[in-house]
């Protein structure tokens, strides 16, 4: 089946006085129908900016290169006018702060209604009716009361359902969640899951949910991809990845995950060093200066991302499977 | 530090209903408990950041609540918090040395430039930031560096007691340890107690000696950490620690509204009989150092025998 969105060897980039910073480079990836796909990465690693790119939301300062295919047309070179129809509708995006992605002055029904009006054609009044189902949909309680809210009046966890709300009114066919629990509680986090795991099934959209935190990931994706210092370094069944890393940054940053069982720690596991700053640039593997498992070749040849049957890694010396 | 029946209002919802509790030298206090139950509300009022309706805070040989300001200045020094937001509790015109300097040169005013400004090195170092950084603006670092110059200025005082409102929430796991392995180097050397709030129940687990549970501004149990994760007995407790969630929201508007009589979890516990509707349960010892706010508790100890 044709991938609902085909992300080739996208690369981004600022120029900095004379120094081009390479925020995301060669990423390549592909989401199917349907199939929820869970990026990882630590805050740095670009995971957010190359779904950014792909929406075509970055600012002008960045340089973007390769090919972001949706539903089979180019989204890169696409014009404005088009990505318009396409964003909100179609490809729908969330956001860690729901605040700010709610327009403070107009009312949560006005926000909803007007994706209607605006990309099926609806009158006002249809789409007033339609905004309130949605919000039941996504279980926000007394909804009718909330059409005629203001967003500061709700919880940040309301503001996420409505949010969740207003990207599925025009059954997208593939939405991108980007940190969509990160600002919120435990139980209304785990509540938020379950909201997208419910709605997704419902109408076999495609998700992509971008997380720092493998909790978050684990409990929806069936696919993980591991990103680091703006490459994809792997990528695997959830299944697989999170009981058999093969990349040693996948497995390190697994270690550093305090859990529920076990002995209680007296000192939580950490993952040593830093990541690199931007700019600064490795011949060989970036991960290589953490890395547990580093040889010289690391540091002086870059290793490919390699395709095995239902995985890629990106690794001289990966753990075996 | 000891807490007894602290209660905090805003206009006419309830924050605190009577919260008591203590907190030793060299200990960490886990709290949890989900958004809206007081958890921050705490925080803030044991520092006197917002205004208690009533209850004590005893603290030093004085209490916080209604010491005169000079008393409590004296008493702040020993006092800090590590907010939630790092970018917002630093101020954006003040260099990063500026800020961690700060606390030095209100309380300790006889320090030179120079000394000041070696301590601040020195503890921008122990935090993992390159020296330099004393002389950079907040904008310039990521949320995790923030939030160690946030933990900086708060240990430059060397403070007995040390609120945490949720200071690695927003980390990645990588430098969350790094963080927290700090934090729990910090309070050996100076054998500080720490208040732990945080949403991650696993990382409350591992560092906290003793871990308190809130619920709608009241405590539902307090127990040794290994105890707590291992045989919660609360029935709130336990809907916390599984996967499932602990309610739906229909439930939770319920429970909002300010209930005067009862078990403040009535409305959502699977296990509420007659009782727990008409009167609220005392906080009770169950079991060594184990206190269980709940009518049902004996029953709930041995949870097979339990219907709901």
């Amino acid at each position: 089946m044709e991938p609902v969105l085909c992300i080739e060897r996208l690369s981004v980039g600022y120029a900095q006085r004379a120094a081009n910073l390479e925020a995301v480079q060669q990423v390549s990836l592909a989401v199917a129908p349907g199939e929820c796909l869970g990026i990882v990465g630590e805050s740095g690693s670009g995971k957010t900016q190359v779904f950014m790119a792909a929406m075509g939301l970055l600012s002008r300062k960045a340089s973007v290169s390769g090919s972001v295919r949706f539903a089979g047309s180019e989204l890169l070179t696409a014009p404005p006018s088009s990505l318009n129809r396409v964003r909100g509708s179609k490809l729908t995006m969330i956001f860690q702060d729901p605040m700010t992605s709610l327009t403070p002055h107009l009312k949560i029904g006005v926000q909803l209604a007007e994706v209607l009006v605006r990309h099926a054609g609806m009158s006002w009044r249809d789409a007033w009716v339609q905004a309130g189902l949605m919000l039941e949909r996504v279980q926000v309680p007394e909804h009718q009361r909330r059409l005629r809210q203001y967003p500061h009046e709700l919880s940040g966890g309301m503001r996420q359902r409505v949010m969740i709300g207003m990207s599925l009114l025009c059954e997208p066919l593939l939405l991108i969640a980007d940190e969509p629990t990160s600002a919120l509680d435990a139980t209304v986090q785990a509540q938020i899951i379950d909201l997208l795991r419910t709605v997704r099934e419902g109408i076999g959209m495609a998700l992509v949910l971008i997380s720092h935190d493998f909790s978050v990931v684990a409990g929806l994706a069936d696919k993980i991809l591991v990103m680091y210092a703006g490459r994809v370094v792997e990528c695997a069944t959830a299944a697989d990845l999170l009981s058999h890393p093969r990349h040693p940054y996948t497995a390190e940053l697994l270690k550093c995950v305090p859990t529920l069982s076990g002995p209680r720690l007296q000192r939580l596991p950490t993952l040593a060093g830093q990541p690199p700053r931007p700019g600064e640039v490795s011949a060989g593997c970036a991960f290589a200066p953490r890395c547990p498992r580093a040889a010289d070749r690391c540091r002086s040849e870059r290793p490919p991302l390699a395709d095995s049957a239902d995985s890629q890694v990106a690794c001289h010396f990966p753990l075996s499977s | 530090m000891q807490v007894q029946d602290l209660r905090v209002d805003f206009g006419s919802h309830v924050a605190l209903r009577g919260l008591s509790f203590e907190l030793f030298a060299g200990e960490t206090l886990g709290l949890v408990g989900e958004s809206g139950s007081g958890k921050t509300t705490l925080a803030r009022a044991i520092l006197r950041l917002l205004r208690a309706v009533r209850g004590r805070v005893e603290f030093q040989g004085a209490d916080l609540l209604t010491c005169d300001r000079e008393a409590l200045l004296a008493r702040r020094r020993n006092l800090q918090i590590v907010f939630q937001d790092p970018l917002a509790s630093l101020n954006p015109r003040l260099t990063v040395g500026e800020s961690v300097g700060e606390p030095l040169k209100i309380f300790e005013p006889a320090l030179t430039a120079q000394a000041r400004r070696r301590q601040v090195d020195a503890m921008l170092e122990r935090v993992g930031l390159r020296a330099e950084s004393a002389s950079r603006y907040p904008h310039e670092f990521s949320g995790g560096q923030c939030q160690r110059i946030g933990i900086a200025r708060a240990m430059i005082l060397g403070p007995k007691l040390l609120v945490c409102d949720e200071a690695v929430s927003s980390l990645d796991v990588s430098i969350q340890g790094q963080i927290i392995n700090l934090l729990l180097d910090l309070q050996r050397d100076a054998a500080m107690a720490m208040l732990f709030i945080s949403h991650d129940l696993a990382v409350v687990r591992h560092v906290s000696h003793r871990v308190m549970v809130i619920f709608l501004g009241r405590t539902m149990e307090i127990a040794p950490s290994d105890a707590l994760f291992a045989a919660p007995i609360h029935p709130y407790t336990r809907a916390l620690l599984s996967a499932i969630p602990a309610g739906l929201p229909a439930a939770r508007i319920a429970t909002l509204h300010a209930k005067t009589e009862g078990c403040t979890y009535c409305n959502r516990c699977p296990f509420a009989i007659e009782v727990c509707e008409l009167s609220e349960p005392p906080l009770a010892e169950v079991a060594a150092g184990h206190w269980v706010a709940c009518h049902r508790s004996h029953e709930t100890l041995n949870p097979l025998s339990l219907q709901s």
